[in-house]
C-alpha cells in the first residue's frame, strides 16, 4: 500500500485516564463536525468508550473496527485463515528478531562499560548502534514482505466481507472532521486499522492519537518497557506504523515504562531511532503538529543522544 | 566490632520476669537487626534448639538460656533477603518435640504440615501472591484424562482464564505436583494476578498430580507419553490451544522438575518452554553411586546421559534454585550445559530453601520469562 496523504494536523497525547489532554488539544484545532473514533485496541471492550466520548464532547462515532473484523472473519473463512497465518508468521519473525536484538543490545551495553581511548569508544558505540539499527531495518523489511504477500494473495479490499465495511467507513470518515485513535493493545489496533485501510480512507484529515494510538501514527511502532518482570527490557520495533506522523517515535507512559534517569538507555533509544525524534508522552502530555512543525506542546519530553530527557518545545525542538 | 543487639542489652541487665515481659512487648520475633537475627523462645523447658533446612549450616543449633529465667535465645548471621523455614525442638522431661515458633506469626504450609518462617531484612512477601480484588478470577475445573500409558484414568485440574474465548487460541502450561502448587504455592491467585497485570498472557494450565511421583517422575517413559501423547491431544480436543512448541510449557519442582526435563528429553521439539524449580538433577562424574541414594538412580542415569551429550530438548528454559538447598550444586552444574545447546536459559538463585513458598516467589519471573504477557503491547 502507498503511504497515505499526511494529515493537516496531528495530535499526539499521553494516557488519558488521570490527566486528560485530548479534548483541550482537539478543541484548539478549531474543527467543526463529528469525530470518528477507533477503540479497536480495547479489543472485546471496544464499546467501552464513554470516557473518551465525554472528553471529546460533541458527536462521536465509533468505527467499531474490532467488531467489524470479527464479522468479516465470520463471513469469510478464507480471509480468516490467511489472516491467522500471516499473524503467525509475524509472531515468528518477531521472536527471531528479538533473539538477535537482545544479543545486540547486550553487546552495546558491554561496549559502553569498557574503558578505551575516546575516539575508539565513539567508533565502537556507533558500530554497536549500527548493528541494532540494521536488525530493526531487517525486521521491518520482513514485516513489509509478509504484508505484501498477504495483500497480493488475499486482496482484502476486494473481498465483499471487507469491502462492505470499507464503504461504510468511508462514508463515516467523509462526514467527520477528525479521526481519533485510542490506545490499548497496539498490535491489535494497528492490525485492524490496516485490515480496513482506514488511513487511506481519510487522506489529509486531521488525526489525534493517545497512548497506543499515538504510537501507531508514527512510521515505526516501538514496544518498550525498561523493567518488565522477565528481566531487562529490550525495546523492539513491532512493525511499520501508519506513517502519518513521520519523523517521530512516540513513547507513552514513560513514568511507568522508562528509566529516564538511566543515561545509557535514554541515549541508545534516542540515537537508535535518529533522525526521528523520540518523544516521551507522560500523562498530561499533548503535542500538536501542523505541516510537520510542533505548534502546541504540553508536557512532552524529548529524549536526547547525550542521555537526558528535556522538555519538548513548541517550535519542534528541545 | 561485634554489633550490639537488643538481646545483649537485655541479658546484661540480668532481667527478671517483668523486665523480660517489657522487653518482649510489641517486639517482632525473630528479632531482625541488619544481618543479625535473634531467635527467641520463652517457656519452662529443659532445652531448646533451632531446626532449620539451610544446607550449608548445622541443621540443629541450641538456644542459650538466660540464667535464672525461662528465656532462650540464639543469634545467627542471616544475609539480607533471606527467607528461612524453621521449627523449635523442645526438650522437656526427657521427651523431644518439634514445634512452631510461638512468637512468630509467619507460617508456611507444606504437605508435611507447616513451618515458621524467618523473613530476613529486605525480604517481603511479593504483592502479586496476595488476592487482588481487581483481578478477574479464572476458574478451576476437573478433567479426567484416559491413559493407556498408565492404564486407567488420571484426574487433572484445569485453570481456565477469566476471559476464555473459543475464537482465540491459548498457550498451555502443564504443572507437576499440581495439587501442591495450588495448595501451598497459591498458584491460582498468582495466575489471576499476573494475567491481570498483563505480565502473563491468558493461558490454560493443567495441574497434574501423580499417585507415585518418586517412580513416575524419575524418568519414567510412561509419564512423558502420558503428557505428550495423551494429555495434550485430549486437552486440544476440548480447548483452543496453540499447536506450537513455543506455546507448550512444562514445569515442576524437585522431582517435578526432573519429570519436566525428562518429558522434554524424550519428546524433543514438542515442549518449547521449561520451568525447572530446584530440580533434583543428581549426577555422577564417575561410577553410579550418588549421594542421594537409590531413589535417584534413574535420575542419575538421565542426567549423566544429558551431561554426556547435551542437546536442545526445548527452546527456552528457566531454572531456579535456593542457595540454602542441597541441590544448588546440581542446578549450578546443569545451567552451563543447558546453555551450550543453544536453548535460551535463565538461571535465578535466591536465598531460600527447598520449599513451596520459595517456588511461589519465583513464579512471576519464571512464568513471564516463558510466556511474556502483553505488557509490552498494551498502552492504555
Amino acid at each position: 500500500m502507498n503511504r497515505p496523504e499526511p494529515p493537516h494536523a496531528i495530535v499526539l497525547c499521553g494516557a488519558q485516564r488521570f490527566d486528560p489532554t485530548l479534548g483541550r488539544a482537539v478543541r484548539a484545532l478549531g474543527l467543526d463536525g463529528p469525530v470518528a473514533l477507533v477503540t479497536a485496541g480495547f479489543q472485546e471492550r471496544e464499546a467501552e468508550d464513554q470516557d473518551i466520548r465525554a472528553e471529546l464532547g460533541g458527536t462521536v462515532e465509533n468505527l467499531r473496527l474490532h467488531a467489524r473484523a470479527d464479522e468479516a472473519f465470520a463471513a469469510d473463512a478464507e480471509l480468516r485463515a490467511a489472516h491467522r497465518e500471516r499473524q503467525g508468521a509475524l509472531r515468528h519473525k518477531q521472536d527471531f528478531y528479538r533473539i538477535r536484538l537482545e544479543h545486540a543490545l547486550e553487546a552495546q551495553h558491554v561496549v559502553s562499560q569498557r574503558r578505551a581511548p575516546a575516539a575508539i569508544l565513539a567508533e565502537e558505540h556507533e558500530a554497536s548502534l549500527a548493528e541494532i539499527r540494521q536488525l530493526d531495518a531487517y525486521h521491518l523489511g520482513q514485516c513489509s514482505r509478509i504484508h505484501r504477500a498477504f495483500e497480493t494473495a488475499v486482496q482484502p479490499f476486494e473481498r465483499p466481507a471487507i469491502a462492505r465495511h470499507r464503504d461504510e467507513l468511508a462514508r463515516i470518515l467523509a462526514a467527520s472532521s477528525l479521526l481519533v485513535l485510542a490506545g490499548g493493545h497496539v498490535a491489535t489496533l494497528l492490525n485492524r486499522l490496516r485490515l480496513f485501510g482506514v488511513a487511506e480512507l481519510c487522506p489529509g484529515k486531521p488525526v489525534a492519537g493517545f497512548s497506543g494510538g499515538a504510537m501507531v501514527l508514527c512510521e515505526r511502532v516501538v514496544l518498550f518497557h525498561d523493567s518488565p518482570p522477565q528481566g531487562p527490557g529490550a525495546a523492539e520495533v513491532l512493525d511499520h506504523g501508519l506513517g502519518l506522523c513521520p519523523g517521530y517515535v512516540a513513547l507513552p507512559q514513560p513514568e511507568m515504562r522508562l528509566r529516564l534517569d538511566d543515561a545509557e538507555r535514554v541515549s541508545v533509544m534516542a540515537r537508535r531511532f535518529a533522525p526521528a525524534r523520540v518523544l516521551a508522552l507522560p500523562s498530561g502530555a499533548a503535542v500538536t503538529l501542523e505541516q510537520g512543525r510542533a505548534t502546541r506542546v504540553e508536557g512532552a519530553l524529548l529524549l536526547t543522544g547525550d542521555g537526558t530527557s528535556v522538555p519538548f518545545g513548541p517550535k519542534g525542538g528541545a | 566490632m561485634t554489633q550490639r543487639l537488643a538481646i545483649h542489652t537485655l541479658v546484661e541487665s540480668r532481667p527478671d520476669a517483668a523486665a523480660i515481659d517489657a522487653w518482649m512487648a510489641g517486639r517482632r520475633f525473630p528479632v531482625v537487626e541488619g544481618s543479625r537475627v535473634t531467635f527467641v523462645y520463652r517457656g519452662e523447658v529443659d532445652a531448646v534448639a533451632l531446626r532449620h533446612w539451610i544446607y550449608a549450616l548445622e541443621t540443629r543449633r541450641a538456644l542459650e538460656r538466660v540464667a535464672g529465667t525461662d528465656l532462650y535465645y540464639l543469634v545467627m548471621d542471616v544475609p539480607p533477603r533471606s527467607r528461612v523455614e524453621y521449627k523449635f525442638e523442645i526438650e522437656r522431661g526427657g521427651a523431644q518435640e518439634w514445634i512452631l515458633d510461638p512468637l512468630n506469626p509467619n507460617r508456611a504450609r507444606d504437605p508435611f504440615g507447616s513451618n515458621s518462617v524467618l523473613q530476613a531484612e529486605g525480604y517481603e512477601v511479593p504483592d502479586w501472591t496476595r488476592h487482588d480484588p481487581r483481578a478477574r478470577p479464572g476458574t478451576l475445573e476437573p478433567m479426567t484424562v484416559r491413559s493407556a500409558a498408565f492404564g486407567g484414568e488420571r484426574a487433572v485440574q484445569l485453570y481456565l482464564p477469566a476471559r476464555l474465548r473459543r475464537s482465540r487460541r491459548y498457550p498451555l502450561l502443564v504443572v507437576h505436583d499440581g495439587r501442591d502448587y495450588l495448595e501451598y504455592a497459591g498458584m491460582k491467585v498468582v495466575l489471576d494476578n499476573l494475567i491481570h497485570r498483563l505480565e502473563l498472557p491468558d493461558l490454560i494450565v493443567a495441574f497434574t498430580s501423580s499417585p507415585e511421583r518418586e517412580r513416575e517422575y524419575a524418568d519414567d517413559p510412561a509419564h512423558g507419553r502420558f503428557l505428550t501423547e495423551e494429555l495434550v491431544p485430549q486437552l486440544g480436543a476440548r480447548y483452543p490451544l496453540v499447536d506450537q512448541p513455543q506455546a507448550r510449557a512444562l514445569m515442576g519442582a524437585s522431582f517435578g522438575a526432573v519429570a519436566s526435563f525428562s518429558t522434554a528429553w524424550h519428546h524433543p521439539g514438542f515442549w518449547g518452554r521449561l520451568l525447572l524449580q530446584s530440580g533434583s538433577f543428581a549426577f555422577t562424574d564417575i561410577g553410579r553411586a550418588n549421594r542421594f541414594g537409590p531413589m535417584f538412580d534413574r535420575v542419575v542415569a538421565l542426567v549423566n546421559a544429558f551431561r554426556e551429550a547435551p542437546s536442545a530438548v526445548s527452546e527456552r528454559v528457566f531454572v531456579c534454585c535456593g542457595v540454602y538447598e542441597k541441590l544448588i550444586y546440581e542446578n549450578r552444574s546443569l545451567v552451563p550445559l543447558l546453555d551450550e545447546t543453544g536453548m535460551q536459559v535463565r538461571f535465578v538463585e535466591s536465598r531460600d530453601g527447598h520449599n513451596w513458598e520459595h517456588w511461589r516467589d519465583r513464579l512471576r519471573e519464571g512464568l513471564s520469562w516463558l510466556f511474556p504477557g502483553p505488557l509490552m503491547m498494551v498502552y492504555e
